[in-house]
Formats: C-alpha cells, structure tokens, sequence
C-alpha cells in the first residue's frame, strides 16, 4: 500500500490582484493509496488554493501536479475535466446539489458523465453509494427538502459514484454541527478501512484533523510539517 | 457527453424556470406567427394584384405593329447597301392592322409542345352612340370560350353569361364603367360605330368588371364574328393572337422565335409589364424586413432570459464543472436550452401562423374593384414556414450561443470560493 497517487513537485501560485502576492511557495507533498491526510493551517496560509490545484480546477500555477503518475501540466480544460469526472470526487463545504434533479440523480450526474456504465446500471451504483451512506430512504427526495447532515452526505455519495482514485475535500465539515460532524468523519474512516479510499481534507478544524491518519501542516504558502 | 444527458440536464433547468421559459417561448411563437401570417398575406395580395394583370395579358402578343418600315429602299439599292443611310421624316408603313395568313399561324402555334393554349382577338376603337353623346372605347371581338379558358373571362362578367354573347348573336357584353355612363342594362339595345362609320345596334347580354377601371370604362366585348361584320371585314380577319405559356418564364424566348418564323410583331408579358414584377418585389422585401426584424427581437428575449438563467445557476454550473464537465458540456447544455426554447416556440409558431392564415383567408373583404376576391387572399407557400423554422432555428442558436459562451468560460474555483 505504498503506491503514490498524487504527487506535488514544487508547487508555487501567485496572485496579482490587487498586488503580487506570493501564496504558495515550492510545495512539494505525494499522497500514497489508501492515506487519510488533512491539510490544516490558518485561513489564508494557501490550504485552499493548494487544494483547487490539487484538484486540477485551478491551472494557473508553476510546478507539477502528478495525479496517478501522469503530470496534469500539459493536459487541456476537457482532458482536466475528464480526470476530474474519473479520478477526483469532490466534498466541498457547501453541498453544491443541484435543486432541479432528485438526491439519486445528483448523485448520478458525474456517473453519466463518465459514461461508463449504462444508465440503468448507474442508477443502482448511486442507491448502493446512497445506501453506504445510509440515505437511501431520501432517494427520491429534492435536495431542498433535506437537512444539511443529509446534504452534505449526498455531496459524498456523488464524489464516490466513480470510484475515484481521490477524494478531496474542502472543509466538509465547515457548516456542520458536531453531531454531523461525526458522522461526516466516520463515513470518511469507513472509505478508508473498508474501502480503501484516498482521501485529502482541507480543514481548519484542529479536533477533526487530529482523528486523521496524517496532518500536513501549512503557514505562509509552505508546508510546515 | 451523449445528447441524452445534455437533453436531460437542459429540461431539469427548463422546467425550473417555467415560466421565463414559457415568456422566451412564446416570444418566439409570436414572432413565427407574424412572420408567417405577414408573409402569407403579402404573398396572396401579390398573387391577386398580379393575377389582375396576367390573368388578363396574354404571355405573348402577336400583331401587326403600325411603324416604319424597318428595311426603307435605301438600303436595297446596290451604291447604299453597305453604308449607314440616314433617312429623315419616315412615316409609318400603310400596313393592315389584320394578320395575314392568321388561320395557318394559329394552327402552328397550337401544335407547339410549350403553348398552353391561343385565343384570337379582334381590336377596334369605337365610339358608343349615346343619345346626343358618342364615347370613345374599344371593341373586343373574341372567342367566348377560349377566353374562358384562358384568361378566366367569366370570372369579371357581373351580369349576365359570358356565353350568351355565343348564343345570341349581335351581341356585345359592356365594361361596368361605361354601361353606367350610358345607362344600359342587360337586354338593352345600344348603338356603336366603328371607324367606317355604319352603326350598328347590339344587345346587351354581360357587364364586365375588370377591377381596372380605366379599362371598364372603355372595353366592351363581342364576338369574333360581330367584329368581323361590324368592321366590314372577311372572317379570317383576325388583329392579335393572344398565346398562354405553359412556363411563363419562357415568354421573351418564344416570342423572339415567333417574331422570326411568322414575321410578325411578338410582345412577350414580361416586356409588357415589368413593373409588376418591381412591385411584388417590393411587397416581398419589407415583408420579409418586418419579419426577421420580430424574430431578432425575440432572440435578444432568448439572450436575457439565458443570461439570467446562467447568472442564477453559477452554483450548478461551477459543481457540474468541478465534477467532471468540460466548458464545452456546459455550453452545450444552455445551447440546447437555446435551442429548445427556439424549436418549441418556433414550432408552435409555425402551427398558429397557419392558424392565423386560415382564418384571414375567411375574413370578408369585398371591393367593388375585385369582383372575384370574396375574403382576404393568403398565399398558402410552403416555403414561408421553411423560412420561418430556419430563421427561428438561426436566431435562436445565435441568441444561446454568447451566454452559452459566457457559461462555458465560469470558473468554478472563483464561485466555490466565494462561498
């Protein structure tokens, strides 16, 4: 279980609005099969910006991104997108359900995408994933009609439905309650005992960082620790 | 992406929007409408106003023309055959009206694969003898049936039969306009004189009503063999050969081919009454103007609604982005809304302009100028709704095409941020 699966080399961003600001300087980090890593740091020390790179969204930087071995850096928007729908899912801390479609097709829509299975067989995946999380019952519901623990469950069922290589998460747990909470990171441990899923959290909560296997520390654009 | 996603995804944010959809739509379907309904109406005043003149003018024309001779004696002789004679004061040739040879040249012409059909005419002045009053006008002398046939003759008679003037003989059938100047009705004897100067009585059977009424106020009909007697002249007497086409595209053609095989004056329509064609032209253009004009101004209703719609769903847009749709997907998606709105309304529009043709075609509309026209004339022209789609199936796609381009371009790190 020593596989890297996301390689960092030197990563460096700068923002030039409103003046030149250096916010990530030379990170170089990988992340083995199977890891539970968090990213802590104060707000503004780059955990987020770092993360948006990570996830291939933000292609304005310098250095290299490797995700499973192949460098991002030449790819173009649909090549991104296309590794983004295949080997990323996304939590963010907002749940980002589209209102129009029903939990279960939230939950298929990046699974449609993809297109690798037909769409019966994409319909069952989405209430197994549904079912992993416990909200199958809310199956047919419209996201509004749910509360947010349930929400932002749904957004989990939908970063799985691919079976990603990764699941990145932006503070998934910023607009929870502890109870929530909870049950956000014992989902996240199962994943990763049961199922042996990767998964990178960016989070500012110290208490739910400590509970990962692996905390990666960032000030000033550079990782610490 | 396959179409079927797309298509769903577009119909989810279509139904969310229900009723802007609906406004967009129907912005579409009005204009289509209009367009159709304008064109359709245009098309059919067109059709009427020059059915006026070609029902009645033959394609082409044969007759002897009163001009110079073309070829003066000059021109024969040895010492000036080869210059460039100028010869001053010539005065037309002295050269009967009648054709000759008219019954040879109209059995030929009847044989010829692109001739519809022929009808013969004589033409005369002469005066209507009224009381004190003679009034200029003219005699036709024609073949009832044939100019049935032809020119839809019995289609102005407002009285009487056109066949009486057959079956009765010294008969003649009046212009409107001037039987009202001489106060005639049918079965009424009137008295005309030709240029010979024997008067002659002949009994009213039909009053005729052109529409143009310079021509009712002139015009009066007889038969052939009337005109013959009434002008003192034999019965193969004939001074024009009135020719119907079956392409009436071909006029100018036959008629200089006409003109060279029977040496006689050929008038083809098109020289006859260019600008008709000008006219309809015309009609046509702004017609045309008024209706792609509505349809852009529904494009740009098209473009606000989808802009709106776009600005509304950053948030869609930025996760269906951050989970794996290139700006390509997303532009499609609010394409196929564009383009939905465009085909919906446009369809809908298409069925309700014919809709709308129907029933102006039912409107009365009766003008003393128009004897035939009983409602408003639509021109049913299948082309029109070919137009139309294609103009709606156009605007729309350029309507949907820069927000699609600006949906496209969202940056989901910037929305996902911000939040």
């Amino acid at each position: 279980m020593d596989s890297i699966i996301l390689e960092a080399l030197n990563i460096s961003k700068t923002f030039y609005e409103p003046k030149a600001v250096k916010v990530l300087r030379d990170v170089n980090f990988s992340l083995n099969k199977g890891e539970f890593a968090s990213i802590m740091g104060k707000s503004g020390c780059g955990k987020s910006t770092l993360l948006y790179i990570l996830s291939t969204m933000d292609t304005d930087y310098e250095g290299d991104l490797r995700i499973d071995h192949i460098s991002m850096k030449q790819k173009n928007e649909p090549e991104l997108a296309y590794v983004r729908n295949e080997k990323i899912g996304f939590v963010f801390q907002f749940h980002y359900l589209l209102n129009e479609f029903s939990v279960l097709q939230n939950v298929m829509l990046p699974g449609l995408r993809l297109g690798k299975y037909s769409a019966e067989e994409t319909e069952h995946r989405a209430f197994e994933k549904l079912k992993v999380l416990g909200i199958e019952t809310e199956a047919k519901k419209k996201p509004n009609q749910l509360s947010g623990g349930q929400k932002q469950r749904v957004a989990i069922a939908r970063a799985l439905i691919n079976d990603p290589l990764i699941i990145m998460a932006d503070e998934p747990t910023g607009n929870l309650d502890k109870k929530n909470t909870e049950i956000v990171f014992n989902i996240f441990n199962e994943l990763i005992t049961n199922y042996q899923q990767t998964i990178l959290v960016v989070t500012h909560d110290s208490e739910f960082a400590r509970k990962t296997q692996r905390i990666i520390e960032m000030e000033d654009g550079t990782i610490i620790n | 992406m396959n179409f079927k996603l797309t298509w769903n995804i577009a119909v989810a944010l279509l139904l969310a929007h229900l009723r802007q959809t609906i406004v967009a739509a129907t912005g579409v379907t009005f204009s289509i409408t209009m367009f159709i309904a304008l064109l359709s109406f245009m098309g059919g005043l067109n059709k009427l106003l020059d059915g006026l003149v070609i029902n009645r003018t033959p394609h082409i024309r044969l007759y002897n023309e009163i001009a110079a001779a073309r070829h003066q004696p000059v021109d024969l002789t040895n010492a000036y055959r080869h210059s460039y004679n100028f010869v001053s004061s010539v005065k037309p040739q002295n050269k009967r009206l009648g054709i000759y040879n008219s019954k040879a040249i109209m059995e030929a012409i009847a044989l010829d694969p692109r001739v519809q059909g022929l009808s013969p005419l004589i033409t005369a002045q002469i005066f209507y003898n009224t009381g004190q009053v003679n009034i200029t006008g003219l005699i036709n002398g024609i073949d009832p049936n044939m100019e049935n046939e032809l020119f839809l003759f019995g289609d102005y008679i407002i009285a009487g039969k056109f066949i009486d003037l057959k079956n009765t003989p010294n008969s003649i059938i009046l212009g409107k306009g001037i039987a009202k100047k001489m106060i005639v009705h049918l079965g009424d004897i009137i008295h005309v004189t030709p240029a010979n100067g024997n008067q002659v009585p002949l009994k009213v059977v039909g009053i005729y009503q052109s529409g143009l009424e310079e021509i009712d106020n002139k015009q009066s009909y007889t038969s052939i063999a009337t005109t013959q007697k009434l002008l003192d002249e034999s019965n193969n007497y004939i001074t024009d050969i009135q020719v119907k086409l079956k392409n009436i595209t071909e006029a100018p053609k036959i008629a200089a081919y006409y003109r060279q095989v029977f040496n006689i004056d050929a008038m083809d329509i098109q020289t006859a009454n260019s600008q008709f064609d000008t006219g309809s032209f015309i009609r046509s253009l702004i017609s045309y103007t008024v209706g792609v004009t509505l349809l852009i101004v529904a494009g740009f209703g098209i473009y606000n609604i989808l802009n709106m719609m776009i600005y509304e769903k950053l948030d869609s847009i930025a996760i269906l982005k951050a989970t794996g749709f290139s700006g390509k997907d997303v532009s499609r998606i609010f394409s196929t809304i564009a383009l939905g709105i465009g085909i919906f309304g446009g369809l809908a529009g298409l069925i309700l302009g014919f809709i709308l043709s129907v029933i102006i075609n039912h409107i009365p509309f009766n003008t003393t100028a128009l004897p035939t026209i009983k409602t408003y004339p639509i021109d049913f022209n299948i082309g029109f709704y070919f137009i139309a789609g294609l103009f709606s199936f156009l605007t729309t796609y350029f309507a949907g095409y820069f927000p699609s381009k600006k949906a496209s371009k969202v940056d989901p790190v910037i929305i996902i941020r911000g939040k």
